[in-house]
C-alpha cells in the first residue's frame, strides 16, 4: 500500500529517530512511504503569528503538491506539522474567497481533497488491525502516554479522538501488551519552541509533566511529536535542575514502542539517538490479589 | 357580482422598503371583481381598521383581502374589524406579502410583481368564499397538571381554588420535584423542605385535586376543552387503601444498597421504598427491577411482614381514561452529571460533585444528616471549589445558554459551607455574576463580603486527582489571566441545567413545539409566555427554561390563571374550518362511495359512518361524516379521497384550484 508522506523539517533533522522508526514500522506492515515532492516548511508557529495569508499559503503548496503526485492520503508524524496543514485545508474549504486568493499566491491548483492523518491515526487504521501475531515482544511497561497540545486539537477541526482525554494511543499501547497509566497531564503544554528563547519556562513546563508520570510509577513517556520528544528528553537536565530531581525515565517515539515490541533492534528504531538513555524497566510484578477484608460502611439512614 | 375591497399595508417600513405598495393597490384596482383597493402605513392601527370598515359599508363590499403581515399575526384583528362593519368575518383573508415577499427579496420590480401575483390569487379565491359560523363546543372543567414540582403544586392548588377539578401526574413515588431536595433556598436562606412540603400536604389533601404518583401520561386525543388523555398508573405493588405507610417493609427490605435516586446516589435505599420522609404520598413502591422476589423469585418478607396485609406482587399498570378541558405541563428540568466534563475526569473523582449532590449534602435530611463530608472517605473538606458555568454558556458544549440558576445557588453553596465550617476555604471560579432579582445581588456580596467567599473571574482549564487532593487548574482573569492552580478537598461543579430525560417524547405526544435544547417552546416569547401553540396547553416552570423557585411559582399561577379564564366559559368558540362530506338531494344522497379511505387515515378519529335507510328501515347507502367536534381541518381525508366528496370549508378545492389557475393565467 500507498502512502503520502510529509515529513518536515523535525524528520530531516533533530528526530531523524522518529523517521527511522516511522519507517521500520511501516516497512513491517507493507505500507510504503511516499515523500511529497519538492515539500516546503509548514510555517510552523512563526508564520500564523506573523501573517495569515503565509500561514495558509506554505502548508496550501504542501496539499498542492500532493495533490498534483496524485496523493490523497498523507501521513504527517509531526504534531505541528499536522495541525497546521489541517487547519489550513479546513479554512480553505470553508472560504471559496480564501481559497481562490491562496491559489493565486501559489499559482498552482489546489482542491483540499487529500486526507490527512496523523501517526496515531495511521497506527489505528493500519496498523493495529494486523498486528494479530507480529508482536513478538510484549511491551511490558507501565506508560504514559504524553499527547501534548496539538495532536487531538482544534477538535472541531480535526474530530478525532476526546480533546480533553484521548485515549487512541494508550490503546495502542494495551494492544502491544503494556500498560497505560492513568495520568493528569496527557494534553498539557510541554512549551514547545520556547525551547530555545525561553528555556527556563519549558524546565517548568516539561519538568511538570515528567514528574507526574514519574510520581504515577510510569517506566516510559510515549510520545507522537517530534516537540514534545524534545522538549522532555533534550530538556531533562533543564527540567531535573527545576524540579530539584534526577528524573531518567526515558521518552521515545509511540512507533518506536511499536517497534520494540515487533522485536526490531535498537538502532532499526534509533533508540540511541536519545539524551536520556532508553533503559525500559519491566512492570514490576503485581502483588497476588489479598482478599479485600469486610469493609463495613456506615451509611446514615435517611430517616434519622 | 363580487365587490371585492383590497387592503396594501405597508407595515411602517417592512413591506413597503422592497416593495411598490401604491403600485401594487393601483394594478389590483383594475382586476376584475375588486371595488376599491388603497394602500395604508399600518392597516392593523385604528385608522387603518377604520379604513377597511368604512369601505365595506360605502362600497357594500362582498369581501376583503387585506395584504400585510403573516395571518398567524393579524387574522383574527382583521376579521374582527370585518364582522364590526357588518361583513361576515370569513370572507376576510389575508394574503402575506411580509414574510413571503418583502422580507425575503430585494427592493425591485420583480419583488412588486410577485406581491401583486399574491394578492391577485387571494382575491380570486375570496370570490368564492362563503359566510361561515364559528363552532360552538363545551368546555371539561377539569385541568390535568403534569409533573409534581413546584410549578406544578402551585398550578394545581391555584386552579383548585378556583373551584375546578384538577388531576395531577408525577412519574415518581413522591411529588415535589427538585425544590424538595434542596437544602436552603436563595435569597433567604429559609428551608426548602419547611416551605414546599405544606404545599404538597395541601395537594393531598385538596378536595378538588386527584393524585397520581409514579404514573405517565400514556396518550393525548382531542382538543382545548375536550381533551381525552390516557394515563398509565405504574404497578406500585402496594395497595394503597391498605397501606398505612407504617414503613416497616422499608426497614426490613434485605436489599439496602441501591443508590437513592432522591439521594443523587449519596445515599442508598432498600428495594421496596419511600423517596424521602415528607414524600406525598408517604406510601412505599417496590422498584421491581432491584426486588429480590421480582429478580429471582424468593423473598416475599415485605409481603410476609406488612401488618395490614397491603403488599401486592401481582399488582399490573393500570390505565385510566379521563377527559380534561387544559393541560398545564410541569414537567421541570435536569442538570448535567460530573460525567459530561472531559477535563473534570469524565465524573471518575468521587469529590467532583454537582450541585444537587452539594444540596443533599447540606440537607439536615441528608445522608450526612447535614454536615459538609466529601464522598470519598467522609473528611470534612477544608478546601471546595465551585466551578460555576459548568457546561453552560459554552458552545463548544453544545450549551451557549445561560443556566440562569448557578450564579445564585453557587453563591448560596460557599455560603452554607462557610456557615458550617467556619474555618474552611470556599473559591468560586465564575464568568459573570448574574445575580438579577429582588435581593439577589445583596445575597451575592454577603457571600463573598460577610462569609468570605474567594471569588475568582476565570475559568477551570483541568481537574485532576494526586495524593488524595483535587488539583484544580484556572486562570484569574482580573489579573492578567494568572494561572491560579488551588489543591481542593472538594469540587462541586454547578452543571448547566438541560431539558428533563423524556421531554421531547412529552413535547410529541402533546404536540407542543419545543427548541433546539428540548425545552417546551412558549406562544410567544414576550406576550403569551405561560401558552403553547397548542390550544388548552400550557406551560409552568423549568420545562419552559431553566428558571428559579419564584419565577417557577409565578409562571405557574399564570398558567393557572389562564386555565382559569378558559373554565369560566361554559362553551367554547371554535374556527369552522372544517371538513364536511357533501350531501345531495336523494336517490344519491352524496358523491361519497362509502369506502372509508379517509376513515382510516383521519389522525383525529373524527370520520362516523352514516347510514341513510328507507321508510322500512332498509340499508341504502353508508356514507362518511365528520364529527365536526374532533375535526381540526388538516386535510388528509380531502387528499384521499378518491370521489372528491370532502371539501373544507374556507379551502374548498373549487377554492384552491381557483388560486393555481389565477397564477397560471397570468403566464399562460
Amino acid at each position: 500500500m500507498k502512502l503520502g508522506f510529509y515529513p518536515g523539517c523535525s524528520m530531516k533533522g533533530g528526530s531523524r529517530e522518529y523517521k527511522e522508526s516511522v519507517a521500520a514500522v511501516c516497512k513491517a506492515f507493507d505500507i510504503e512511504l511516499v515523500e511529497v515532492p519538492d515539500w516546503n516548511c509548514c510555517g510552523a508557529t512563526a508564520a500564523h503569528n506573523l501573517n495569515k495569508e503565509l500561514a495558509l499559503s506554505l502548508p496550501a503548496r504542501i496539499l498542492a503538491q500532493a495533490e498534483k503526485a496524485g496523493l490523497s492520503e498523507i501521513l504527517i508524524p509531526c504534531a505541528a506539522c499536522y495541525n497546521r496543514l489541517s487547519v489550513t485545508q479546513h479554512e480553505l474549504n470553508e472560504n471559496d474567497k480564501l481559497k481562490e486568493r491562496v491559489k493565486s499566491i501559489l499559482g498552482m491548483d489546489y482542491q483540499g481533497t487529500s486526507s490527512i492523518i496523523n501517526i496515531i491515526q495511521m497506527i489505528d487504521k493500519y496498523v493495529l488491525p494486523n498486528l494479530d501475531g507480529k508482536v513478538v515482544k510484549s511491551f511490558n511497561h507501565l506508560a504514559a502516554c504524553y499527547y501534548g497540545c496539538l495532536l487531538v486539537r482544534p477538535h472541531g477541526i480535526l474530530k478525532f479522538d476526546r480533546p480533553e482525554d484521548p485515549v487512541t494511543m494508550d490503546n495502542v499501547i494495551r494492544k502491544i501488551g503494556g500498560s497505560p497509566v492513568e495520568w493528569a497531564y496527557k494534553v498539557e503544554c510541554c512549551g514547545a519552541g520556547l525551547s530555545v528563547s525561553k528555556t527556563e519556562a519549558v524546565a517548568r513546563l516539561s519538568g511538570k509533566i515528567v514528574e507526574d508520570a514519574a510520581d504515577r510509577g510510569s517506566q516510559v513517556i510515549v510520545v507522537a511529536c517530534p516537540m514534545c520528544h524534545l522538549n522532555l528528553d533534550m530538556r531533562r537536565p533543564e527540567s531535573n535542575k527545576y524540579l530539584k530531581r534526577n528524573i531518567d525515565i526515558p521518552v521515545i517515539y509511540i512507533t518506536q514502542a511499536i517497534g520494540i515490541a515487533l522485536g526490531m533492534s535498537g538502532k532499526e528504531l534509533g533508540l540511541q539517538r536519545h539524551f536520556v538513555p532508553v533503559i525500559l524497566k519491566e512492570k514490576p510484578e503485581e502483588p497476588a490479589p489479598v482478599k479485600p477484608a469486610k469493609k463495613v460502611v456506615q451509611t446514615q439512614e435517611m430517616e434519622a | 357580482m363580487a365587490r371585492i375591497g383590497v387592503f396594501i399595508c405597508h407595515c411602517g417600513e417592512n413591506i413597503s422598503a422592497t416593495v411598490d405598495c401604491g403600485k401594487v393597490a393601483e394594478v389590483t384596482s383594475r382586476l376584475p371583481g375588486v371595488a376599491y383597493s388603497t394602500d395604508y402605513k399600518y392597516m392593523c392601527s385604528d385608522p387603518g381598521q377604520t379604513k377597511i370598515k368604512d369601505a365595506i359599508r360605502e362600497f357594500h363590499l362582498t369581501g376583503v383581502v387585506v395584504a400585510a403581515c403573516s395571518p398567524r399575526m393579524h387574522e383574527p384583528t382583521f376579521r374582527k374589524a370585518c364582522a364590526e362593519a357588518g361583513l361576515n368575518p370569513y370572507l376576510c383573508e389575508m394574503s402575506n406579502l411580509r414574510e413571503h415577499c418583502s422580507w425575503v427579496h430585494p427592493k425591485g420590480d420583480v419583488t412588486t410583481e410577485k406581491a401583486i401575483d399574491l394578492v391577485r390569487t387571494l382575491v380570486e379565491k375570496v370570490k368564492k368564499n362563503e359566510s361561515l359560523m364559528p363552532i360552538k363546543v363545551p368546555v371539561t372543567k377539569t385541568a390535568l397538571v403534569i409533573g409534581g414540582g413546584v410549578a406544578g403544586i402551585q398550578a394545581a392548588l391555584d386552579i383548585a381554588n378556583c373551584g375546578h377539578k384538577v388531576i395531577m401526574v408525577e412519574r415518581d413515588p413522591s411529588i415535589g420535584g427538585h425544590m424538595s431536595q434542596l437544602s436552603e433556598t436563595f435569597p433567604t436562606l429559609d428551608c426548602s423542605q419547611c416551605i414546599l412540603t405544606p404545599r404538597m400536604v395541601e395537594v393531598a389533601q385538596h378536595p378538588n385535586i386527584t393524585l397520581y404518583s409514579y404514573s405517565e401520561v400514556e396518550s393525548v386525543e382531542g382538543f382545548i376543552g375536550n381533551f381525552k388523555v390516557k394515563i398509565r398508573k405504574k404497578a406500585k405493588c402496594v395497595d394503597e387503601k391498605d397501606c398505612t405507610g407504617c414503613g416497616l417493609c422499608t426497614t426490613l427490605c434485605p436489599q439496602k444498597k441501591i443508590p437513592s435516586e432522591f439521594e443523587q446516589g449519596l445515599g442508598f435505599r432498600p428495594a421496596i421504598y419511600v423517596p424521602f420522609p415528607q414524600a406525598v404520598p408517604n406510601k412505599p413502591v417496590i422498584d421491581k427491577p432491584n426486588c429480590t422476589y421480582f429478580q429471582k423469585g424468593k423473598c416475599r418478607i415485605c409481603e410476609i411482614k406488612c401488618p395490614t396485609k397491603a403488599i401486592r406482587f401481582d399488582q399490573q399498570d393500570e390505565i385510566l381514561e379521563v377527559e380534561i378541558g387544559a393541560i398545564v405541563l410541569a414537567t421541570g428540568f435536569n442538570i448535567l452529571k460530573t460525567d459530561f466534563f472531559p477535563e473534570y475526569g469524565y465524573g471518575k473523582f468521587k469529590d467532583v460533585i454537582d450541585g444537587l449532590q452539594f444540596e443533599r449534602l447540606a440537607s439536615a435530611s441528608g445522608p450526612t444528616l447535614g454536615e459538609i463530608r466529601r464522598p470519598s472517605d467522609g473528611k470534612v473538606p477544608e478546601k471546595i471549589v465551585f466551578v460555576a458555568c459548568a457546561g453552560s454558556r459554552d458552545p463548544a458544549k453544545g450549551i451557549p445558554y445561560c443556566s440562569k440558576i448557578c450564579c445564585m445557588y453557587t453563591a448560596k453553596h460557599a455560603m452554607l459551607y462557610k456557615h458550617k465550617v467556619h474555618e474552611g476555604n470556599a473559591y468560586v471560579f465564575y464568568m459573570d455574576i448574574r445575580a438579577g432579582g429582588k435581593m439577589y445581588e445583596e445575597f451575592v456580596r454577603r457571600a463573598i463580603e460577610e462569609d468570605h467567599a474567594h471569588y475568582i473571574r476565570g475559568r477551570v482549564s483541568r481537574i485532576y486527582e494526586k495524593n488524595g487532593k483535587l488539583i484544580v487548574k484556572g486562570a484569574d482573569t482580573l489579573l492578567n489571566s494568572m494561572p491560579v492552580e488551588i489543591e481542593a478537598d472538594m469540587v462541586v461543579l454547578a452543571t448547566a441545567g438541560v431539558a428533563n430525560d423524556g421531554a421531547e417524547e412529552l413535547a410529541q405526544k402533546f404536540h407542543v413545539s419545543y427548541d433546539g435544547y428540548k425545552f417546551f417552546a412558549e406562544a410567544h416569547p414576550k406576550l403569551r409566555p405561560v401558552e403553547t401553540n397548542t390550544a388548552g396547553i400550557f406551560l409552568a416552570g423549568a420545562c419552559q427554561a431553566p428558571k428559579d423557585i419564584p419565577d417557577s411559582v409565578a409562571m405557574a399561577s399564570g398558567a393557572a390563571s389562564k386555565v382559569a379564564a378558559l373554565f369560566s366559559n361554559d362553551e367554547l368558540t371554535r374556527e369552522p374550518l372544517i371538513a364536511e362530506v357533501n350531501r345531495c338531494a336523494p336517490p344519491l344522497f352524496s358523491t361519497c362511495t362509502g369506502c372509508f379511505l379517509c376513515q382510516l387515515v383521519c389522525p383525529y378519529n373524527a370520520i362516523e359512518r352514516e347510514q341513510i335507510t328507507d321508510r322500512s328501515g332498509k340499508l341504502i347507502k353508508e356514507l362518511a361524516k365528520i364529527n365536526p367536534g374532533l375535526c381540526q381541518g388538516c386535510g388528509t381525508c380531502v387528499a384521499l379521497c378518491k370521489s372528491k366528496s370532502i371539501d373544507i370549508h374556507g379551502y374548498t378545492n373549487a377554492q384552491v384550484h381557483t388560486e393555481v389557475l389565477a397564477l397560471l393565467n397570468e403566464y399562460a
